[in-house]
């Protein structure tokens, strides 16, 4: 009897344990929008968290968009050239990196660069104590950490999600001028006139939405890291695993809510 | 000033601290003792509200450490982290003055600097460290800061975490010194948690041994190598035989 009911109740164990996961998630989540709005407000802390999501991640952003859009070019005259659909290589990179490419290959870049780095900083400072010296000190450690990221993370994700579209459709122009034999101004024509209102405010809010996602995970795992070298490790895999798959799983969610109809 | 009543704490099965009484007056300095992993860090945290005993309360001048505004409360205290625990991407003088640059005890920065500089000082540390990053310095001067930053903001109670864990026996004896003159001039209320015979004698008014969850022998540092109870003499002696089973 208890082997067959083993398989069931691993089953309802691993439900259980994903269930209180997700909860804790959630209520750090809301733990973190409250401390948001209410004072102290650590504006050193925020603006040093909008360089590092923001600033310095644009060497990365830039050569990921430019290569991305460059390929995209080369695969789409490929492809359309089976079916003499050719001249649609500017709409289609344009559509293809402002929709999708542009926000996902930012957020999985911000994921590996930023989520990582705050999940490994924040478990370090738990694991030296440095969290509750924080306490100590009269400071909370989600006002002092959690909130500058996140909040750098959702305003300043979109903009070099913008930055990435603009290196992505270039990258793509280079390669169709360059290569492809295309005319400069009738590229870049048929580029501004073929994407709508519509696309770029989705794709900003894409951005704002992966921001957010990578660096909650960040602060996510790091403060809720096991002890040791190896629970920094841990929480550092983890959170650029979950930031990741909630990226995509985002951006799935929100195409459908913004292009289904 | 500070009252253990029937303190309780336990992780899943196991139960750190099954019941502690202990009082520490005004101005007086409590050392407690015991092994390690024997709950001493617990109850000192729990004071300071970073770990939430299971029963039992801890008061603080008559009042529920548990209660009340806790920034306010924490404001009157000082703590002094085994690893030092400082801020890695701040340099030495913002980890000193980190109170007085944010919160209700906010000074201008230039004033919180000198206020930075001058405990430094107090700690025996040159103003040139003052602008280094934690990770420039040695451990014995990782815990002259994390000292200094400990007493920044002349706190009423100061604690101590195994003050002494990872120096040499000599730097160990200057840090022990530092903290007892620290405490005196200051007229504080201390409580050290160590394992460091030699941290006992230069700190303690009075030493408290935790061992099995509860305070074992509690009196003042002059009586404790005539206490008469086994646990004290074995610590001391540092003997394997005895009622604290040792694992070999």
């Amino acid at each position: 009897m208890s082997r067959v009911l083993s398989p069931i109740a691993a089953l309802g164990a691993l439900t259980l344990s994903a269930l209180a996961a997700l909860g804790r998630l959630a209520i750090f989540t809301g733990q973190t929008f409250a401390h948001m709005i209410r004072p102290p407000f650590y504006i050193k802390e925020f603006g040093a968290a909008l360089m590092n999501v923001g600033y310095f991640s644009l060497p990365v952003i830039g050569l990921t968009t430019l290569f991305t859009g460059g390929a995209l070019a080369l695969q789409i005259y490929a492809g359309g050239a089976r079916f003499s659909a050719e001249a649609v290589v500017p709409q289609i990179v344009a559509i293809g990196i402002v929709r999708e490419l542009g926000p996902v290959m930012v957020g999985l870049m911000i994921a590996a660069r930023v989520t990582s780095s705050i999940a490994a900083e924040i478990a370090t400072m738990k694991v030296t104590e440095q969290l509750d010296a924080l306490v100590t000190l009269s400071t909370h450690p989600m006002k002092y950490l959690t909130v500058p990221r996140v909040l750098a993370g959702i305003i300043v994700v979109p903009m070099l999600v913008a930055v990435g579209n603009i290196i992505g459709i270039m990258g793509g122009w280079a390669v169709a001028v360059g290569t492809l034999d295309f005319n400069s101004a009738t590229y870049l024509q048929n580029t501004a006139d073929f994407l709508e209102t519509s696309d770029i405010i989705s794709s900003l809010a894409k951005g704002a939405v992966n921001g957010g996602i990578a660096t909650l995970m960040g602060c996510y795992y790091g403060m809720n890291s096991g002890r040791g070298a190896m629970g920094v490790g841990r929480a550092t895999k983890g959170s650029v695993e979950a930031a990741a798959v909630l990226i995509l799983a985002a951006n799935f969610v929100l195409t459908g809510i913004f292009f289904s109809s | 000033m500070i009252r253990f009543e029937n303190v309780h704490k336990a992780f899943g099965s196991n139960r750190v601290l099954r019941g502690v009484n202990l009082h520490i007056p005004k101005g007086e300095s409590m050392v407690i003792i015991g092994g390690s992993g024997t709950g001493k860090s617990v109850a000192l945290k729990s004071v300071l509200g970073l770990v939430k005993p299971d029963s039992g309360t801890i008061f603080v001048d008559g009042k529920d450490a548990s209660e009340g505004d806790h920034d306010a409360f924490l404001a009157r205290f000082g703590m002094l982290f085994q690893g030092g625990a400082l801020f890695d991407s701040l340099p030495v003088w913002q980890n000193v003055a980190f109170r007085l640059l944010r919160g209700s005890l906010k000074r201008p920065t230039e004033e919180a600097r000198a206020i930075a500089v001058e405990k430094l000082r107090r700690v025996g540390l040159k103003e040139e460290v003052a602008d280094r990053y934690p990770a420039e310095l040695s451990g014995g001067m990782q815990k002259r800061v994390g000292l200094a930053r400990a007493i920044a903001a002349e706190p009423e109670i100061i604690f101590f975490d195994e003050p002494t864990t990872g120096l040499d026996p000599i730097m160990s004896g200057v840090i022990n010194e530092l903290i007892r003159e620290i405490v005196v001039e200051m007229g504080a209320t201390a409580m050290t948690i160590t394992h460091d015979m030699s941290s006992v004698r230069a700190i303690a008014d009075k030493v408290a041994m935790l061992h099995d969850g509860v305070i074992q022998w509690t009196g003042p540092v002059a009586k404790m190598d005539d206490s008469g109870d086994p646990y004290v003499a074995q610590f001391i002696s540092g003997s394997a035989e005895g009622p604290i089973e040792a694992v070999r």
